[in-house]
């Protein structure tokens, strides 16, 4: 087992590394003009509605500070909702409450907030503490993903997510991120919670990774992980590679929750999506973003992408 | 893709550009590549002492200029009571004082500075054209034809001649013994060597040495040999010219023609100053085009504040291989920088001591701060305004516990740092301690690494003298700015991508 790899064997497996990421794919596929309306959750949500896919319902959206001072009566009748600042990366300042006497906020792991505390918490969302670059930011309230059933026992606290990366339309790879107690309920794999590689064709796991090692079983509940197969799979993939013409935007991440409701939601779009993805999936990146770079762009519909992808990699 | 082709043509030409600069520099105006080069400037004084009789005065001395070995920096007289005008245009260049009426004992001063300087675009003065022979007595003309007759048949050619001259000078045999009267030794070789009919230039030397006052100027002939320059020192009859030899009068005239005086008398004084090779440099090219002019002609404070920011792009770019080439993040992208330049400021050791110090203090405070429910800019001011107090405090107990270095801490960026304690005391608050210390040492690290190759005085030297090489480190950085192989970290990060029981599917 060696902890270091020479460039040249990575090449050869096809990894994707950040310095190409950045050059190839970001800057040459996607135009700065368009990253406002991903790195902002509120524009997105807008696009996305207009393309007609489904996203969290909005609870409301505060703007200025002393909108902060009527935030009580709006929360009043949200059993459960989150609180996001629009334009914050890497889930940073996301405050979720799955319940409240209208004095005290419960987080899901039932600490509890103080009125006081939200305040604070939207205070400084609007003051540009997680924004990009310090500016000024609106604090987004939606109403919480109701949790499927089908990934109890898989994720600890949080909501599973599903990370697709989307390149000119195609999607190339995919992966769940199952919090962990380790991870403190949060789906960062470099807190430690599981990332999964899903199969592009059936949706199911193939390959699952904790601290970048292999893992079987999820490490709180020890439900084997091989069996983690996500419903309605094809029509995430169709979710996802539509976002290419919602967005423009060539190389994009994007991140779908099932709701037990309403489905397959639209979380967000990320412009500058990470690279761990290959670790989950235990594969690289790159041939297959050479692959989709010969396929025919913008020629066929998003199904018929989809159906392309599924052929090709698998 | 496409666009590589003129992208690789603008590197070359920024590369081509800054080290043809640098070169240039090096080469035309003498800069070296390395620090702590010096030179010899040459402070010499001329003094000119004579007795005034009430009339007007015009008095003319002969004045060195520029020649092989020596640069002159500047020149001046002190001479009160007395017009001055320079006649540098004359055959002889002389400094001219008059005066209506003068009285009594007058001392006149010039002095020059000259640079000790192997490389001057001066070249000497060709032969002067040969004299007609003096007429002599029958005796003496006798004797002398003899004495040359003597040495020529043991010389090769016009500077073996003169020498032997002057060695049979020294040797005082009975024609020479003749030939010397009523002559002293420099008017006879003089005499001889025209009479032998020799191309030499008779010139008045002043031989350079440390802090010596009273000296005489002394006596040497140029012998001219097809392009050879030989020098000999008529009081003595040796061949040769020292390095430290300034020729101070090239046209066998004398020093001074004086008008209304008598008993007139010169004498020099020197001293040798050693300066640094930039300022030598600086005051030898002064008077040259624009081109030329470098930082050095800024003041002395503005130049420091070049230092400083010409280093810059230096931190930049440390920063810029940490990030791309080893893939360290560091919180703030170009924080270190600044702490770095901060660190040059202070000393080493207290610099980040004061600095660790600052931000922990800042932590408490903060902690405290988010306790109250502030706005986010409320609360940075709050923490600028502790920071800069904690900062008045520590160097005032620093100074008086003697370490005076703890006053610097002032050259810290106060606004970056009220940031930096504001993003560590989220972080400490989200991911906690641990994570603090990660991110904090990796900045500081950075910081670190940034201060030595910043500190180095081999790199201030040459930014600092080559802005040329700015130029250079563009190219670098646009070249690093387009690199898309692995990063460092990545090499670790992907390897079990390389593991094969890693990479082993679920079913």
């Amino acid at each position: 087992m060696s902890w270091l790899v020479s460039p040249r064997r990575l090449r050869e497996l096809g990894v994707l590394g950040m310095n190409e990421r950045n050059i190839h794919y970001i800057a040459g596929f996607n135009e700065r003009r368009l990253f406002p309306l991903v790195d902002d959750k509120l524009k997105t949500k807008e696009i996305a509605l207009a393309s007609g896919l489904a996203v969290p319902t909005l609870i409301g959206v505060v703007r200025y500070q002393h909108q902060i001072n009527e935030i009580a009566e709006v929360l009043h009748n949200q059993a459960a909702f989150c609180i996001k600042p629009a334009k914050g990366s890497g889930g940073k300042g996301i405050l979720v409450i799955h319940d409240h006497d209208d004095e005290l906020y419960y987080k899901p792991n039932d600490q509890g907030l103080t009125l006081g505390d939200v305040k604070r918490h939207l205070s400084n969302i609007l003051a540009g503490l997680y924004s990009l670059g310090g500016q000024p930011d609106k604090a987004i309230i939606e109403q919480l993903i109701h949790f499927d059933d089908h990934f109890s026992g898989y994720s600890f606290e949080g909501v599973p997510d599903i990370r697709i990366i989307v390149f000119k339309g195609y999607p190339v790879m995919a992966m769940m991120r199952l919090s962990t107690a380790a991870s403190d309920g949060k789906a960062n794999l470099h807190q430690g919670a599981v990332g999964v590689g899903i199969d592009l064709r059936s949706g199911r796991a193939s390959h699952a990774v904790q601290y970048d090692r292999v893992v079987h079983k999820h490490p709180d509940t020890g439900l084997p992980l091989s069996e983690v197969s996500i419903p309605e799979w094809d029509k995430l993939m169709v979710m996802a590679a539509r976002c290419y013409e919602m967005s423009d935007l060539g190389y994009i991440g994007v991140d779908i929750v099932l709701d037990a409701h309403r489905g397959p939601m639209l979380l967000e779009l990320n412009a500058r999506p990470g690279l761990a993805i290959q670790i989950a999936n235990g594969r690289g990146l790159a041939e297959r973003l050479v692959q989709v770079k010969t396929f025919a762009e913008r020629a066929r519909m998003p199904d018929e992408r989809v159906a392309l992808v599924q052929q090709s990699f698998y | 893709m496409q666009q590589k082709v003129p992208f690789y043509i603008l590197l070359l030409l920024l590369v081509g550009i800054g080290l043809g600069s640098a070169i240039h520099r090096h080469i035309d105006l003498e800069v070296p590549w390395t620090p702590g080069e010096t030179r010899e400037v040459w402070s010499v004084e001329a003094r000119l002492e004579f007795t005034a009789r009430d009339k007007p005065v015009i008095a003319l001395l002969a004045i060195p200029e520029t020649q092989p070995g020596f640069t002159l920096l500047e020149q001046g007289t002190a001479s009160p009571g007395y017009g001055l005008s320079y006649l540098t245009e004359e055959d002889v260049p002389a400094v001219r004082w008059s005066t209506q009426k003068a009285t009594g004992k007058q001392v006149l001063y010039y002095r020059a500075q000259f640079l000790l300087d192997t490389r001057t675009d001066k070249v000497w003065p060709g032969p002067p054209e040969i004299e007609p022979a003096p007429i002599l007595p029958e005796l003496e003309n006798v004797a002398a034809g003899r004495l040359l007759d003597e040495v020529r048949a043991d010389s090769a050619n016009q500077i073996t001649l003169v020498a032997q001259i002057l060695n049979t000078i020294k040797a005082n045999d009975q024609k020479v013994s003749l030939l010397k009267q009523g002559r002293d030794d420099v008017e006879l070789a003089i005499m001889l060597t025209q009479l032998a009919g020799v191309a030499a230039r008779p010139v008045t030397a002043v031989n350079l040495r440390h802090n010596r006052r009273n000296q005489d100027g002394i006596p040497y002939l140029m012998v001219y040999e097809e392009d050879q320059v030989a020098f000999f020192n008529l009081q003595t009859g040796k061949e040769g010219k020292p390095a430290r030899l300034l020729l101070w009068e090239m046209n066998g005239q004398p020093l001074i023609d004086l008008e209304g005086g008598r008993n007139t008398r010169i004498s020099f004084s020197m001293a040798r100053v050693i300066v640094p090779v930039q300022q030598a440099i600086e005051e030898k090219y002064r008077d040259l085009s624009p081109i030329r002019i470098s930082l050095h002609s800024l003041p002395q404070e503005e130049q420091q504040l070049f230092r400083g920011l010409l280093l810059i792009p230096v931190g930049v770019m440390v920063v810029m291989i940490v990030r791309v080439l080893v893939g360290l993040r560091t919180s703030g992208t170009f924080m270190p920088v600044l702490i770095a330049l901060a660190l040059m400021q202070t000393a080493l050791g207290a610099g980040l001591a004061g600095f660790v110090v600052v931000i922990f203090a800042g932590l408490v405070v903060r902690s405290y701060l988010s306790r109250l429910n502030l706005l986010l800019v409320a609360r940075i001011s709050a923490v600028i305004i502790v920071v800069i107090l904690l900062t008045a405090t520590f160097s005032v107990i620093a100074y008086n516990l003697r370490l005076v270095e703890g006053l610097n801490i002032m050259f810290f960026p106060m606004i970056i740092i009220a940031w930096t304690i504001e993003r560590l005391s989220l972080l400490w608050e989200e991911e906690g301690a641990k994570e603090v210390l990660q991110q904090g040492g990796g900045s500081l690290m950075v910081a670190l690494l940034a201060y030595v190759v910043m500190s180095n005085i081999y790199v201030q030297h040459l930014t600092f003298n080559f802005p040329g090489l700015q130029l250079v480190l563009l190219a670098f950085v646009l070249m690093l700015g387009s690199y898309t192989g692995y990063r460092l970290i990545e090499l670790v990060r992907f390897s079990p991508l390389a593991d094969k029981e890693n990479t082993d599917q679920l079913r």
